[in-house]
């Protein structure tokens, strides 16, 4: 957890998605124009959402399987960040909405099911703080978290491309793909999502520290 | 382990019956909030719009069978839990319950969709694919509902927390079955529908799969 070399290639990733990003040349489009950089800072917090969703899923498993409550501490906190970058992605997405299709909520599927998502999380931490018990807490926290992932992947990745989306390259809309026949999104959209990702997992894992630190306190404080 | 399932089937259906007012509660819970939907958009029988129509009963529906399926776990107290745990496998619990709940939310949307069609009007063109939507969403509504009534009854049971659960979880399964039940209301054909039949399915299966595999683990604590 001390290794440094990966918090220096965040700082670098994301000093590069943020200058690039806003400063190279984008594809003119209609209706996008230059929104369409909201791909390096929108559509990049979903990616890094589901990846630390994914990971926390991972732990919640792994406490379920060993009781170690050091898992249950990763679980938390990488669905907290996972939960904090949600919560961005719907805030940049409705500014974006707001210039392209006109209203901060447009009722788009795919926005509805992101809200619905977040509600999801929200009530995973309202289940964790009901409960008084650590280790009960962890193990009741884990099967929900579990539970809600396996509802959340449905909702978000089946029933959205059911139905006709506003979102680019859903509805007859074209996606990015299309737009970006250079690739030169792609030079700074992967880079952005490994970013934002590290950003992330460092955000998380200064706080499992911070749980740990403090329960050694705990500990140390009771038993003194 | 069949065996024991119908086992646990025929308890609860004994315990059900046993305790009428229980069973009599929710349905009397259905009647009295279509009447109150019926009184409060003020419509004639007949002229309620078809989604509007849709949408007042799937919401009647979704909260009956969160309020039938909450008590799951509290009817029973402490010791007789522990009494389960030792005599029987937590799959065939958990899969007893869901297929009870399954009935119990069956009768009553079936109940519901009676006092609908009577007092605001039956607007539903293909009546199979109706019914065949209302057995997938019980299934749906159930194994998700009596999952989420376990979490629930661990942190102290109280209803709040069971309907902040339990609405994110089923929103998938909702959605899909007031989408068919529109195009059963439409009288549209099944080949239109088959791809989102098949999804509610998956979905139904992606959720009580996930429900067997966790319920051991929550029953133990």
């Amino acid at each position: 957890m001390r290794q440094s070399w990966w918090k220096i290639l965040t700082i670098a990733l994301l000093l590069y998605t943020l200058t690039a990003g806003l400063l190279m040349d984008v594809p003119r489009l209609p209706i996008l124009n230059e929104t369409i950089r909201a791909l390096h800072f929108h559509v990049t917090m979903w990616f890094g959402m589901i990846l630390m969703l994914v990971v926390s899923v991972f732990y919640s498993i792994k406490y379920l399987r060993t009781n170690d409550i050091k898992n249950d501490d990763m679980a938390i906190e990488f669905a907290g960040s996972a939960i904090l970058f949600g919560v961005l992605g719907i805030v940049t997405g409705m500014l974006w909405a707001k210039f392209t299709w006109g209203d901060y909520w447009s009722g788009d599927p795919k926005q509805n099911a992101a809200a619905i998502g977040i509600l999801m999380y929200f009530a995973y931490l309202i289940l964790r703080n009901s409960l008084t018990d650590s280790q009960q807490r962890a193990r009741i926290g884990a099967i929900y978290n579990i539970f809600a992932f396996a509802a959340f992947i449905p909702l978000i990745f089946v029933l959205p491309r059911l139905t006709d989306s506003l979102h680019p390259g859903n509805g007859g809309n074209p996606g990015f793909n299309a737009y970006d026949l250079d690739s030169k999104l792609r030079m700074v959209f992967y880079p952005a999502i490994i970013g934002w990702t590290l950003l992330g997992s460092w955000i998380a894992t200064v706080r499992v520290r911070m749980r740990r630190v403090e329960r050694v306190l705990e500990d140390r404080m009771i038993n003194s | 382990m069949l065996k024991e399932i119908s086992v646990l089937v025929k308890k609860e259906l004994t315990l059900e019956w046993r305790q009428k007012y229980a069973l009599n509660g929710i349905l009397l819970y259905v009647v009295s909030a279509v009447f109150i939907t019926y009184l409060s958009v003020g419509a004639r029988s007949g002229s309620l719009s078809i989604p509007t129509w849709n949408a007042l009963y799937w919401i009647i529906i979704l909260f009956s069978a969160v309020n039938a399926v909450a008590k799951s776990f509290v009817q029973e107290h402490q010791g007789r839990q522990l009494y389960y745990y030792m005599i029987a496998s937590p799959e065939s619990i958990i899969l007893s319950k869901i297929i009870y709940n399954t009935g119990l939310t069956l009768i009553l949307a079936l109940l519901g969709y009676g006092v609908f069609s009577v007092i605001l009007g039956n607007p539903v063109q293909d009546q199979g694919l109706f019914l065949l939507n209302l057995i997938l969403g019980a299934i749906g509504f159930s194994a998700s509902l009596t999952m989420v009534s376990g979490i629930a009854s661990k942190a102290g049971n109280n209803s709040t927390l069971m309907a902040i659960l339990s609405f994110p979880v089923i929103i998938p399964i909702l959605l899909m079955a007031i989408r068919i039940s529109k195009n059963a209301l439409d009288g549209l054909d099944w080949s239109v529908s088959a791809d989102k039949i098949i999804t509610l399915i998956a979905i139904n299966a992606i959720v009580a799969a996930a429900g067997y595999i966790l319920f051991p683990y929550l029953w133990r604590s």
